[in-house]
């Protein structure tokens, strides 16, 4: 409804502009992004060349002879993205379900509260966590090399990071899942835990895989609270103990070495990085739609 | 622009309304004349809502609504293009089916239309809210607590409060969409008065569910069904000899 | 089904739920262990040099607190108004549909998947080298202004798609027109979830510090002059500290942070509560 209203008076077609330029106002945001990006970024992996750079194991942009090749990185962000997902989705896929159903109703909501506020907290202080009590237990106790920085570190504090994303999509997920489910399974004699991990579950996944892609792109662009535990060495990950370099920590710790013409291979790493979110982003998207058309056709047959 | 004239009857010609493929109103005639109370009654889904909403033209609003037919109001063709549809609805005000004061103080849900057209002065808005009360019977209860929430009051004095924020607006035509549908009897029967009382300065069409409600203050009645006018008359006579066979089934509730 | 298969599923199922309990003491622990262990490291190590004092040999957070009060006013003065009426124009004329709304929803969700870092190199590229401003204030919350759009642009939609339609139809129906409808009715009915969203969106640049590597230049010894000043914040205040071994500092200031994050917090519940009262919705 509203649209077919018809403007009489100059202040509502003025302010109709108005709104209407405000709303252009992302999408001239995202072009200029891409083309500022693109038109810096791509012309030096041209000169590079697309494999040195993107296949290349040899980072060493102030050398004499300097080489541009971001493969560890690639490898040190899918490792240790993978691995905090790894994580935060074990441990926050149990905590919602356990929220769900397990949990007397009032300490849930406390429980949601306070992860939700955990949320918030700045990433750099995630950081700090990580350098201050995660790394010298690593280096202590744990690491064979005895180096506390590197992909496992990066992990955990990730893995930390990205719960509460987890939690709370998921828990949404599960409650999305009409009641009347559950009921009818515990109808058919199941336990509630039957219930719960082989009805409300899987009926909630694809709500679940969105936040797991989400808790995915969080991972992979998260800058502060990894290059304080990464180490920062552009080596090929060999271990869960080595300091290594991320795509988001080059661009960080290069912008703070180097000057002049290798610039721009920090901003091609943006570029790199910045495909990997857009195809993160299409894929939530897609996964979303998908969950929003089966719930839709749920709603229809229940109708009926 | 073209002025109202101060005659403010109504005069419908050959009325068709479509909701997308759906033609919900079948070409409506009528003449309601001023001064008087018209109740539109009919089953649910017959269309006397939605012609009473032609009437202000808030089916503009609807997406996918597509409305033909001429439609006179105190002179003015009120779809032609030059028409202001804010100056039509300040002319012809309306009451909903359910209370909806807005959520701010009493004094500002009566001051809104005054301050849309324009009205600054503290004391003439003053003046307008105090006598807009007064006319809708509800000053004594709430003259305590104007700067208070309007949503405090209860649903028979917010749907009163509605009546006086659409008096305040000053408007010659007053359309009510089932006004008292939410209200217990006591309440209802106040707003009743107060429709009888304000017919002296107004033209009043309103939708009613209740037949009593139509017998007890309406002059004219009109009966819609399935999207048609199928009689309109007076009321004593409507509902004394219908000359209408579907019109009797109706209102001795073979029906509806 | 055999009953010792049965009871092999109920053991099982048990098991998991055991898991699941014991995987929520771990979320609740570790998220807690960080909180209870910053502020028991780090209130301490505050001091009135450290938060009030003169950057000399000693450090200060002082900078930092001007650069971030910097930073909140141009984000938010550009990101609030723009925000807002995207969504009103998204949900008031285009009532969320058609072709226009999809594009504007597509480029407002990708904003809010890109890489903090990538916002900065972004900045970097924008203000700093084609602009010519160098590092700067202004660039810094300009380019976290394009970074909040999305979280306010989304949660004041949902906010006036909670402004129940009967408000709408009342206010046209006594002859106000769309913008005063807007501007009188609609806006003021959702005023408390925008207000909560954009006090979250101040929580996000507060917390923001990989974007301000890249555009504001970590200069932590100088007050900042003026909006194209060269500067720091809290959050990167934090970062320096670490990394330059001042750990003591830096976990004082991350206190700051917190007590800052978190007021954040209280406020953008209390106001949101105040306002619904002020309009008796509570």
């Amino acid at each position: 409804m509203r649209s077919a209203y018809r403007f009489i008076n100059s202040r509502e077609k003025i302010m109709k502009g108005v709104f209407l330029a405000s709303a252009l106002f992302s999408v001239v945001a995202l072009a200029t992004i891409t083309v500022f990006l693109l038109m810096n970024g791509v012309p030096f992996i041209a000169k590079t060349g697309f494999g040195n750079f993107i296949f290349g194991t040899k980072w060493a942009p102030i050398a004499d002879s300097p080489a541009y090749g971001i493969f560890s990185m690639i490898v040190a962000s899918l490792y240790v993205t993978a691995l905090s997902v790894l994580f935060g989705v074990g441990v926050g896929l149990f905590t919602a379900v356990c929220l769900y159903k397990f949990c007397p109703k009032k300490l849930a909501s406390f429980i949601r509260q306070t992860v939700n506020l955990l949320a918030g907290i700045p990433s750099v202080i995630f950081g700090l966590f990580g350098m201050t009590v995660i790394v010298p237990f690593i280096r202590d106790y744990i690491s064979p090399t005895g180096v506390g920085y590197g992909i496992l570190s990066s992990s955990i504090v990730l893995g930390i990071m990205v719960l509460p994303t987890i939690v709370s999509v998921s828990l949404d997920a599960m409650n999305a899942v009409p009641g009347s489910y559950f009921e009818g399974a515990l109808a058919l004699g199941a336990t509630k835990e039957e219930a719960t991990f082989k009805v409300m579950l899987p009926a909630a996944k694809s709500g679940i895989l969105a936040g797991v892609v989400l808790a995915i792109g969080r991972a992979i662009g998260e800058t502060m609270a990894v290059i304080m535990v990464i180490g920062g060495s552009a080596e090929m990950p060999r271990s869960l103990f080595q300091s290594v370099r991320t795509l988001t920590a080059n661009i960080a710790m290069g912008a703070t070495e180097i000057k002049g013409e290798a610039e721009y291979a920090l901003i091609a790493t943006g570029v790199v990085l910045f495909v990997f979110t857009l195809l993160l982003n299409v894929s939530f998207s897609l996964l979303k739609r998908d969950g929003d058309g089966k719930s839709k056709k749920k709603a229809k047959v229940g109708k009926k | 622009m073209q002025q109202f004239n101060d005659k403010m009857n109504i005069s419908v010609k050959d009325c068709r309304l479509w909701y997308n493929d759906f033609q919900a109103l079948k070409g409506i005639n009528m003449e309601i004349s001023e001064k008087e109370i018209t109740a539109f009654i009919g089953p649910s889904g017959c269309g006397k809502s939605t012609f009473l909403k032609t009437l202000n033209r808030m089916n503009d609003l609807v997406d996918g609504c597509r409305i033909e037919g001429s439609f006179i109001i105190g002179g003015i063709d009120i779809y032609a293009k030059d028409t202001d549809v804010n100056l039509l609805r300040k002319k012809v005000g309306m009451v909903f089916q359910k209370p909806n004061p807005f959520p701010m103080s009493i004094y500002d849900n009566i001051a809104f239309a005054p301050r849309t057209f324009g009205t600054k002065s503290k004391s003439v808005l003053d003046e307008i809210v105090e006598t807009s009360l007064r006319r809708a019977g509800i000053w004594d209860e709430v003259k305590d607590r104007l700067k208070k929430s309007a949503l405090g009051i209860s649903g028979g004095q917010q749907q009163r409060l509605c009546i006086a924020r659409a008096l305040a607006a000053d408007p010659s035509i007053l359309l009510m969409d089932e006004p008292t549908s939410a209200l217990d009897p006591i309440s209802t029967g106040k707003v009743e008065d107060l429709m009888t009382e304000l017919k002296k300065e107004l033209t009043i069409v309103i939708v009613t569910h209740n037949m009593q409600q139509a017998t007890r203050i309406a002059d004219k009645t009109a009966f819609f069904y399935l999207g048609e006018l199928i009689e309109y008359d007076r009321t004593e006579k409507l509902f004394s000899c219908p000359s209408d066979k579907r019109t009797e089934n109706y209102i001795t509730g073979r029906f509806g | 089904m055999k009953k010792g298969d049965r009871n092999t599923g109920r053991v099982f199922y048990t098991a998991l739920r055991i898991l699941s309990i014991f995987m929520t003491v771990i979320s609740v622990i570790s998220l807690f262990t960080i909180i209870i262990y910053l502020l028991i490291n780090g209130c301490d190590k505050l001091s009135w040099q450290l938060l009030f004092g003169k950057y000399g040999d000693k450090p200060s957070i002082l900078p930092a607190f001007i650069g971030t009060l910097y930073l909140v006013a141009v984000a938010t003065l550009i990101a609030v108004p723009i925000g807002i009426f995207t969504a009103v124009y998204l949900v008031e004329y285009m009532n969320n549909k058609g072709k226009t709304v999809k594009i504007i929803r597509i480029a407002a969700e990708t904003l809010a998947g890109i890489p903090s870092i990538v916002y900065g190199l972004f900045g970097y590229l924008v203000f700093v080298v084609t602009l010519g401003w160098g590092y700067s204030l202004l660039g810094g919350g300009i380019t976290l202004a394009i970074m909040i759009l999305p979280v306010i642009v989304r949660s004041t939609e949902e906010s006036l798609l909670a402004v129940p339609d009967s408000y709408r139809e009342g206010s046209l129906a006594l002859g106000a027109g769309k913008v005063r409808t807007v501007f009188s009715v609609v806006l003021p009915a959702a005023a408390s979830g925008i207000v909560t969203s954009v006090i979250l969106a101040v929580g996000r640049v507060v917390s923001e510090s990989a974007v301000l590597i890249l555009t504001i230049g970590m200069v932590v010894n100088n007050l900042p002059e003026t909006i194209m000043s060269q500067g720091t914040s809290l959050a990167l205040d934090i970062y320096y500290f670490a990394s330059n071994g001042y750990p003591d500092e830096a976990s004082a200031t991350s206190v700051v942070l917190l007590a800052v994050v978190l007021l954040l917090n209280a406020a953008a519940n209390g106001i949101g509560r105040l306002l619904k009262k002020k309009t008796g919705e509570i």
